[in-house]
């Protein structure tokens, strides 16, 4: 028998999860010296993740990678399996009689909560909610927002928070030709939300987000950005942390804000107004949220390892709407360990874990490998380093032949799982271009997966 | 929006920058790298990785102004850079020379 990794006994990988970290694991597979014949498993019939469903439809140009794993499932060791939920539709073990390799590239699919009273009520979501029903994701499409308040509340200023607050402060118009979902942006044009307010535990030198995220909240056609002067005066500590080369970014962020508190008073119908070292104690309402208690905080500690500690002085804001944004969780499957506290799978070097020893054939890539961190192309050198690891593995795979998907087929036929192959996206993605084109956007997604598939029976 | 590579890549060359590009828009002669203009999707991600903070974004300061038009062309005329490669002979002293 031929080694594993030779034209005739090829490596059989399995990608769980059709997002960056996963064409990304592709991509350095199939450009590996190693004969490797590669299938994704993606549990919606639509792949790209977090591209798709995640990145903000007023950013096209983020959107941009997706051309990249277009051509990367043009590759002839490629096979797409859409619609295949793993650890329900097939199982992890399963997957590794198939493949000598399953690398997860799933993601954090759920999102941390604040733990303070009042967190359930109505009114108070998570901000990938949000993002999710705006981007047509088909988990997302039936929830409701109440856009009749005028107060909304936004906890957290990493990317998702900017996303969040820009898309709320936009009119109609500015969002119109994008691939928002229809949904949304008929919910958004009735929205009477005019008070943004993003609170940020830490100060202005430590804010996540970019200066560029940032400046766009100077240019918006019917919001203004408000940030109070008093909040900018920074500590000895964080002084010197703007002085230090390697945060030059968050100078940038500063400078941005900066030229926010020296607007004049905003005469725009709606404002977005940035808190600083503020942390949510309490939401507070009768039947839904109607008041969030805030607690000032002070910065304590050294030089880019500052916290924020919260002092006895309180404020309460009047608000009908909570976002949280302030962190994202892997989700486990069975068959995987799983780290309860990080929420990812733990791993070295990219080869999953079970307490010290790897676990043979299972390698974890993006997000669900290192938590949510980075940005699209963070996951690119991440994969390779994942995929290095998988392949410096190849002598302990044996010289055993695996069948990959083929081996498959019979459980999906049993369980009435419905296969959506690359092909079968392609027809869903033109579908949904050519039902956005009536309307003068790039496309109009489906929201449901029923109506994916029923593309699929159209073209029969 | 622009980001582009200028003068402190030449004779580094380290390519730090090319493992994050999500869209591979590095290209490379033997002195330095471009970032082609029509790939490249501002996303920042290659900034902090530059050992020589050789990359800049909007608002480019003045004196680096003229390096848009020779990432612009130079990107054409030389092949895609995917994968980090050693660094150009005498990076090193080059990185010190530099005040980093």
């Amino acid at each position: 028998m031929s080694d594993v990794g030779s034209e005739q006994n090829p490596v059989r990988a399995a990608i769980v999860g059709s997002g960056p970290s996963g064409f990304y694991a592709l991509e350095a597979l199939i450009r590996s010296e190693p004969a490797v014949l590669v299938d994704m498993f993606e549990r919606l019939p639509s792949p790209f993740g977090l591209v798709r469903s995640g990145v903000a439809p007023d950013h096209p140009k983020l959107k941009k990678p997706i051309g990249v794993y277009q051509k990367l499932a043009g590759a002839p060791e490629f096979r797409f399996f859409g619609n295949v939920n793993v650890g329900r539709d097939v199982s992890v073990e399963e997957l590794r009689n198939c493949y000598h390799a399953v690398v997860f590239a799933c993601g954090a699919e759920t999102d941390r909560k604040l733990g303070i009273p009042g967190e359930h009520l109505p009114g108070s979501h998570a901000a990938t909610e949000l993002v999710g029903w705006y981007n047509g994701h088909p988990d997302y499409r039936d929830l409701e927002f109440d856009l009749s308040h005028d107060t909304a509340v936004i906890i957290g200023q990493g990317n998702v928070a900017v996303d969040v607050c820009r898309i709320l402060a936009k009119t109609v118009d500015e969002l119109k030709h994008s691939d928002i979902a229809k949904h949304a942006l008929e919910a958004l044009a009735q929205s009477k939300v005019c008070n943004i307010h993003m609170i940020g535990r830490r100060g202005p030198a430590q804010a996540k987000f970019t200066h560029q995220e940032l400046r766009e909240f100077g240019e918006l056609t019917e919001c203004e950005p408000v940030v109070n002067p008093k909040d900018l005066e920074l500590n000895e500590t964080s002084r010197e942390e703007l002085a230090d080369r390697n945060n030059r970014a968050n100078l940038k962020s500063f400078e941005v804000l900066q030229s926010f508190a020296a607007r004049p008073p905003p005469a725009s119908r709606r404002r977005c107004r940035f808190h600083f070292l503020k942390s949510p104690l309490e939401l507070k309402g009768e039947h839904r949220v109607e008041r969030m208690v805030l607690a000032r905080n002070l910065l304590e500690g050294k030089p880019s390892q500052q916290f924020a500690r919260a002092t006895e002085e309180l404020e309460e804001l009047t608000c009908g709407l909570v976002f949280r944004s302030i962190g994202y969780r892997g989700m486990p499957i069975p068959g995987v360990p799983f780290d309860e506290g990080r929420g990812v799978f733990p791993n070295r070097d990219g080869r999953i874990i079970d307490g010290e020893s790897a676990v043979p054939g299972l390698y974890a890539t993006g997000w669900i490998k290192r938590g949510p961190t980075g940005i699209i192309g963070t996951n690119r050198a991440d994969s390779v380093a994942t995929v290095k690891a998988l392949l410096e593995d190849l002598p302990n795979f044996g010289a055993t032949q695996k069948p990959g998907a083929d081996g498959l087929k019979s459980f999906f036929e049993y369980r009435g799982v419905r296969v959506v192959s690359y092909e079968d996206w392609q027809k869903i993605d033109s579908a949904e271009i050519r039902r956005g084109q009536a309307a003068g956007k790039p496309r109009e997604k489906f929201t449901r997966v029923e109506e994916m598939l029923s593309v699929l029976d159209e073209v029969k | 929006m622009t980001t582009i590579v200028t003068d402190n890549c030449k004779r580094c060359r380290f390519t730090d920058c090319v493992t994050v590009c999500p869209v591979s828009c590095f290209h490379g002669d033997e002195e330095m790298l471009y970032i082609d203009p029509e790939e490249c999707i501002d996303c920042g991600a290659c900034i902090p990785k530059c050992p020589v903070e050789a990359i800049y974004e909007d608002p480019i300061p003045e004196d680096k102004q003229h390096w848009i038009e020779i990432n612009e062309e130079r990107a054409l005329m030389f092949p895609v850079i995917q994968d980090q490669q050693d660094p150009y002979p005498g990076a090193e002293e080059r990185k010190a020379e530099l005040g980093f």
